[in-house]
């Protein structure tokens, strides 16, 4: 039996920024070459933050829906999120996971049909997070709401209390989850607002780009904080209503046309 | 008490079953700290690194535990990936010898998005035989030295 | 008074080890009904992502609201100073104990992620009135097991009635806690109501006085001690007037639903056309719940006989099951409203209502948890003095019922 000599190591979580620092301004300065515009080189630091760098609350990450370009017979972006998470169906309708869905309402009185992508709507003020014991549903600073799982109990409280029914809850085990969209048994999630694809810098979601593939352009991803995005020029000239807006949450899922 | 682990021999086949890891992290050390660091400490970084993930949003690769799939779960010489259910997954090969209970994989990848992808074509699906958590293990090289 | 005396009862008897047995063979069977939706998943329940809490619930709830309830008997001799119930609060607060443990972990079990039991015990989100629960929940257990040491350690009897007082204030605050876990939710038809709060308050009152009588006349009966009609008669009537309390509050929180056209909805729902929750509502809550024992309890010549007693308190338990029913799962099964006027549909079952039957392995981790709470009771009287040696009238020197 051999024995190792007991080492003892002091741990110190500095990461090693510079290896990735490098790798970071060598792809912006790729961009700003290519653009020959300094004022471009800052926008494009502006829209993919360096990885070390933690979110902010200066940007407040929302979305639009317009129902008038939303069609009825169209799930693009649902199909289109169970691809980008692996939200692979069970065969168990009331018990398989939906982050979203398509919602028909329809007026009683005139008959009109409205279809629209029905979500987490990113509250500022969210009921799953207040009602949360545990603290594991939470609201990051920059507006997304999301459950750490590491942290959840699965108690789904949070589903009694989202005016939404955004959540779901993971009723079996899984496997062959994807690497960027963790889920498992026992816990409660939704719609991520495709976190990890905000967080690379993509500036939009797997739905709002199936729809915009589609031809639709029902969709659209964006930061509410910022008055040149596109999406705040929108809401600031065609306006959008919050669904429940009753309940004073100030969503960050805007709807249009209905 | 401060345990020492020695990994030769220690799982059924031994750790020449186990694909190499994809490459080296830097010139100066293997993985990302010195490999005796990572042998003992490998969770605490990455337990540091996930609440800055899913908290702060801080998506840096060197603790990330999706960098530690990519670059250590390679495929074997007949292409296949491990998964953490077989003796053969990196990780999986010390955890059953030290005979540690982690719960990351009943969420997370336990391997990289290609080896992934691929086990969701529905040919390979209908294949697929994974076996049972080892039935063989041995537990004769665990020292104690205090 | 001071003539009364305590001891623990005999369990050499054969009948005290089948009694066991079978409450342990409950339990374990409970357990391993539990264990099995853990290892599975929650699929194999008749939970979804529609009706969210179920039949688990129900029985946990109906357990933490009665443990506050069963200690109103020790209260009323401490707090309000009633010397004939003193007798009876050492079993009230070993009750209230036993019926708050048997609750807590049917809840426990039921999670998604038991083993992270010690993540809710640990890590706190202070706005969630479930995170408040745990405190108030331990914190019960806590304050109600230093009231019985001062009510059974004779030195300490001088602080009985601050104990007493401070229990008392706690299983308020308690059972308001648990009450608001509906009240407050703002966004179901069903729930956002502050009379939950209240409501929930004089449930317990009703389900926990019940239960205390089931028990004590169980107790008595098997271990053959005198139980005098006197101090029957005082629980036989206090649990009269508990049952019409709730009839009132009921009564309160739907004629003030039924006044605002928005929660027409949900109270439609309920009271004509939802099916089960529906015939729950009327014939199991309002007839069985609530009528009939009214009648068993005031009505002559019903209410002369002790076995009426029992049985109203067992239809006061079956009717407090039906009520929680329907307002756990009939709440969450009225589809939430979206767009309130409007006809939603989706493949998520929006705008449909929630289907839901409990699953075999749900109604027995329900049955475990009370199996649990009785072996905390039967255990307690056999170790410690919890039982008066008689409860006869001229023990307790009351007057004989005359009426």
């Amino acid at each position: 039996m051999s024995t190792e000599p007991v080492m003892r190591y002091t741990l110190d979580i500095t990461e090693d920024i510079s290896v990735e620092r490098r790798n970071f301004t060598q792809g912006i300065a790729a961009l700003a070459g290519l653009t020959l515009a300094p004022g471009v080189f800052l926008y494009c630091a502006a829209e993919a933050k360096p990885d070390d760098q933690a979110v902010s609350s200066q940007q407040r990450w929302g979305m639009l829906v317009n129902t008038n370009n939303c069609q009825e017979d169209c799930d693009a972006c649902v199909s289109a999120c169970n691809e980008e998470n692996g939200l692979w169906s069970l065969g168990r309708p009331a018990t398989d996971a939906q982050w979203i869905r398509k919602l028909n309402v329809k007026d009683r009185q005139t008959g009109h049909v409205t279809s629209m992508p029905m979500m987490c709507q990113h509250c500022e003020h969210p009921p799953c997070v207040d009602v949360c014991p545990t603290g594991a549903s939470f609201r990051r600073v920059d507006g997304i709401v999301l459950v750490n799982k590491h942290t959840c109990i699965g108690c789904r409280y949070c589903m009694m209390a989202c005016p939404y029914k955004a959540r779901s809850f993971i009723h079996e085990p899984l496997q062959d989850q994807l690497p960027h969209s963790p889920r498992g048994k026992g816990c409660v999630e939704s719609c991520t607002l495709c976190v990890h694809k905000v967080d690379r810098g993509d500036n939009n979601t797997a739905c709002a780009e199936a729809c915009a593939k589609e031809g639709h352009q029902a969709l659209l991803f964006g930061d509410l904080n910022d008055p040149e995005s596109e999406i705040s020029k929108r809401l600031e000239q065609f306006g959008g209503t919050q669904i429940r807006a009753d309940l004073g949450l100030n969503t960050g899922v805007r709807y249009q046309g209905i | 008490m401060a345990c020492s682990v020695l990994l030769s021999g220690a799982v059924s086949g031994g750790p020449e079953d186990i694909p190499p890891p994809k490459g080296v992290y830097s010139e100066d050390t293997l993985c990302v700290e010195p490999v005796e660091v990572m042998r003992r400490q490998h969770f605490d970084y990455i337990l540091d690194h996930r609440d800055r993930t899913v908290v702060e949003g801080i998506r840096t690769k060197q603790y990330s535990l999706i960098g530690c799939i990519d670059c250590h779960i390679t495929p074997n010489a007949q292409g296949e990936y491990a998964r953490y259910s077989q003796d053969t997954h990196f990780c999986a090969s010390c955890h059953l010898f030290t005979a540690v209970n982690i719960d990351c994989f009943q969420c997370h990848a336990d391997r990289p998005e290609e080896a992934i992808r691929k086990a969701q074509e529905p040919d390979v699906k209908a294949q697929q035989s994974v076996p049972e958590l080892h039935e063989t293990l041995q537990f004769s090289t665990i020292t104690f030295d205090r | 008074m001071e003539t009364v005396r305590f001891s623990t009862i005999d369990a050499r008897s054969a009948q005290y080890w089948v009694l066991l047995g079978l409450l342990a063979f409950g339990a374990l069977v409970g357990y391993l009904a539990a264990h099995h939706m853990d290892v599975e998943g929650h699929h194999i329940t008749g939970m979804n992502n529609q009706i969210v809490w179920g039949f688990p619930h129900v029985v946990a709830v109906f357990l933490i609201v009665a443990a506050s309830g069963a200690l109103n008997v020790a209260s009323i001799s401490s707090v309000f100073g009633k010397i004939d119930y003193k007798p009876l609060a050492r079993l009230s607060a070993l009750l209230a104990i036993a019926l708050l443990v048997g609750g807590l972990i049917i809840l426990v079990l039921d999670l998604g992620r038991p083993d992270r039991l010690i993540v809710a015990m640990t890590v706190y989100n202070f706005k969630s009135i479930f995170a408040w629960n745990i405190f108030l929940y331990v914190g019960f257990i806590f304050i109600t097991a230093v009231y019985l040491w001062m009510m059974m350690e004779r030195k300490m009897n001088r602080f009985t009635r601050s104990a007493g007082f401070a229990a008392f204030i706690w299983r308020l605050i308690l059972t308001t806690g648990t009450g608001s876990i509906f009240g407050f939710l703002v966004a179901r038809q069903a729930y956002d109501a502050a009379i939950m709060a209240p409501l929930f308050i004089i449930m317990s009152f009703s389900f926990g006085l019940a239960v205390f009588i089931l028990v004590l006349q169980a107790s008595y009966a098997w271990t053959r001690r005198q139980l005098g009609d006197a101090i029957m008669d005082k629980l036989r009537v206090l649990l009269g007037i508990f049952i019409a309390a709730v009839f009132y509050f009921v009564l309160v929180y739907h004629l003030t639903n039924l006044y605002a056209t928005e929660h027409h909805g949900v109270e439609r729902f309920i009271l004509v056309d939802g099916g089960i929750y529906t015939f729950l509502f009327w014939v199991a809550q309002i007839f069985i719940g609530s009528v009939v024992p009214l009648a068993l309890i005031f009505v002559k010549p019903l209410n002369q006989s002790r076995h009426m007693i029992s049985l109203a308190a067992l239809l006061v338990i079956a009717g407090g099951l039906a009520q929680l029913y329907v307002i756990i799962i009939g709440g969450q099964a009225y589809p939430l409203v979206l767009f309130p006027g409007m006809e939603e549909s989706s493949s998520f079952f929006d705008g449909v209502v929630g289907q839901y039957a409990p699953s075999i392995f749900e109604i027995l981790l329900g049955v475990g948890g009370v199996c649990v709470a009785l072996i905390i009771v039967t255990v307690g009287i056999a170790i410690l003095e919890f039982l008066p040696e008689s409860l006869s009238d001229k023990a307790l020197r009351l007057d004989p019922v005359t009426s």
